[in-house]
């Protein structure tokens, strides 16, 4: 399995992870020598095999519909890069 | 004092030997003095001097819990309130924890001083601390060499003695592997032992926090402060806790170890084969029984592992987008442009290549080929442990395929890197608990044995440890200019 440069940037963006040009090639070399090494699952046939999403099979543990968190809104905003009122602030999304 | 045990020290303290405040001095001076090791990220002096004083009016009223006044140091995975938590990362340089890890606030309950946080690869992904934004923790036993990882500086800091105990994470080796490196005992409990409420999350399904100390009888003390329910994890054991001490001194007459053929093939150097013979000497003398298993599909653990971690890992790391906490860029254009530059200029070039694997295995088209067959695979790996267990009380073999490794030697290829981890990885995948204990030495650095045990089988792990620990002293051995 190879990927191309373009597929990286695919990736990334999918990511929304910022990759340097310079560096886009190297992560092409890393991803495809990583999907080589993930390519020998296919040596097994699975096709009667159940996934194991998680080492125990139990259900989701339920509680009571009861509200058990105090607001923290000022703690956990004093550490936001930029707040104001209450609110966190990202650049203007509509115009 | 530095040179004690939690066992030990617990006992000095309690009998007035000297006070925590006496105690906690000393290990913060240690730490000054070996900064070179940087095992430590942050250093909390002025809050371990106050909850030291703490301690010691506790002792001094004479109803203090077992480990209160000790010291001891968390991996900054755990979130500590009003500290920083970096996780290793840029991204969280500037993030100081708005609450306690459960674990962090067991070891505060139980009386422990935290003297700090300590290094690790960042955000858990690696296997020598050199992915560290604070730089690699160097192991103490031999110069520029790596500490392993991801739980580095903590083993590096345990081993040097800087501190009695630590806490460390463990999701494909994390905790054995650097225990193997720096001469200490690691325990990796059963997936949902420890809570993982406030464990920064690197991938859930692997994910489980456990104990790197001296010896086996003070991994029992550490566990038994961490282990147990929490409500605020919705994968915590809903299993009774036994009391890990109690059954340390049972004989191990009778004990079935098996040894999967698989772990003694032609990847393992002859050096370290020998070292683990060795030790499995030790438990014949002692009456155990020795009997070959197989686990046919432990080749493919790395495989299955490399696309379940980095899958879980991108879906976890969305949350370190800029905008709630941790790095942003500067002058973001839009929003998109917030995301895309905070997240290339937090995160270092591993984290970069496993969210970047993770996001393709699952995305549109190729989910089934990669993420649904890794989980086929991971059952069958279960299923290999499962069946072995039924005939055998305990696995063992060793941690690593090589001691400690030079720093920059395995940086160039990461799937070199990779493969180091063939012992420890299977172990996270079926959730099983797993420790290493100090085990000898080749060309003077520490080889660690590997013990896997059953689902919640940590009391008999630590009971099969320490009957060896009994009968060798690799883990009393400090490392030269450290003793």
């Amino acid at each position: 399995m190879s990927l191309t440069t373009d597929d990286v940037n695919k990736i990334a963006y999918l990511a929304r992870l910022g990759i340097n040009p310079q560096d886009t090639k190297s992560y092409t070399d890393d991803l495809s020598n990583m999907l080589n090494l993930v390519a020998q699952m296919s040596s097994v046939d699975t096709d009667s095999v159940a996934p194991m999403a998680h080492p125990f099979d139990q259900v989701q543990r339920l509680r009571p519909d009861t509200i058990t968190e105090t607001n923290q809104r000022d703690s956990f905003q004093s550490i936001a890069p930029q707040v104001e009122d209450g609110l966190y602030l990202v650049p203007k999304v509509l115009d | 004092m530095h040179t004690k045990t939690l066992k030990q020290l617990s006992q000095d303290l309690q009998t007035g030997e000297y006070s925590s405040q006496e105690l906690t001095q000393a290990y913060l001076t240690r730490i000054q003095q070996h900064s070179a090791l940087n095992s430590f990220i942050t250093v909390t002096e002025t809050q371990a001097i106050a909850a030291a004083k703490q301690a010691d009016a506790l002792l001094a009223a004479g109803n203090a819990p077992l480990l209160t006044g000790i010291p001891m140091a968390h991996k900054d995975i755990f979130c500590t309130q009003g500290v920083k938590t970096s996780c290793g990362s840029k991204m969280l340089d500037n993030f100081i924890a708005p609450y306690n890890a459960t674990v962090v606030d067991k070891f505060n309950a139980a009386g422990m001083i935290s003297l700090g946080k300590l290094n690790m690869d960042e955000f858990a992904m690696g296997s020598s601390n050199e992915t560290s934004f604070y730089g690699a923790s160097y192991n103490p036993w031999a110069d520029n060499t790596v500490t392993g990882g991801s739980s580095g500086g903590s083993a590096a800091a345990v081993a040097a003695r800087l501190i009695p105990a630590a806490t460390g994470t463990d999701t494909g080796g994390s905790i054995r592997q650097p225990a193997a490196f720096c001469g200490i005992t690691g325990l990796k409990p059963t997936y949902g032992r420890v809570s993982r409420y406030g464990m920064i999350a690197y991938a859930s399904s692997l994910d489980q926090g456990g104990p790197m100390t001296q010896t086996a009888e003070d991994a029992a003390l550490m566990l038994q402060t961490m282990a147990g329910f929490d409500p605020k994890d919705s994968t915590s054991a809903q299993q009774d806790v036994p009391d890990y001490s109690a059954t340390l001194n049972d004989s191990l007459k009778g004990l079935k170890i098996g040894l999967p053929k698989e772990f003694f093939d032609e990847g393992l150097s002859n050096e370290m084969a020998t070292a683990i013979e060795n030790a499995v000497n030790e438990y014949k003398k002692m009456g155990a029984e020795i009997i070959e298993v197989s686990m046919p599909h432990l080749k493919l653990a790395i495989p299955a592992y490399y696309v379940i971690a980095p899958a879980e890992c991108s879906a976890n790391l969305q949350r370190m987008d800029g905008v709630r906490f941790g790095h942003r860029c500067e002058n973001p254009k839009d929003l998109n442009d917030l995301y895309i530059r905070s997240r290339g200029e937090g995160f270092g070039t591993e984290v970069k290549r496993r969210i970047l694997v993770g996001t393709y295995a699952l995305s549109a088209g190729y989910y089934d080929a990669y993420y649904i067959k890794a989980q086929k695979i991971r059952r069958l790996i279960s299923d290999d442990f499962t069946k072995a267990l039924e005939t055998v009380d305990v696995i063992m073999g060793p941690v690593t395929p090589t001691p400690a490794f030079g720093i920059g030697e395995k940086t160039a290829d990461p799937i070199e890197m990779y493969l180091a981890d063939i012992y420890t990885i299977a172990i996270n995948l079926a959730g099983l608990p797993a420790m290493s204990v100090p085990a000898g030495f080749i060309d003077n650095k520490p080889v660690g044995l590997q013990i896997i045990g059953n689902y919640f089988s940590e009391a008999k792990l630590l009971n099969v440890a320490h009957q060896y620990q009994q009968v060798t002293n690799w883990h009393q051995q400090a490392p030269k200019g450290f003793e």
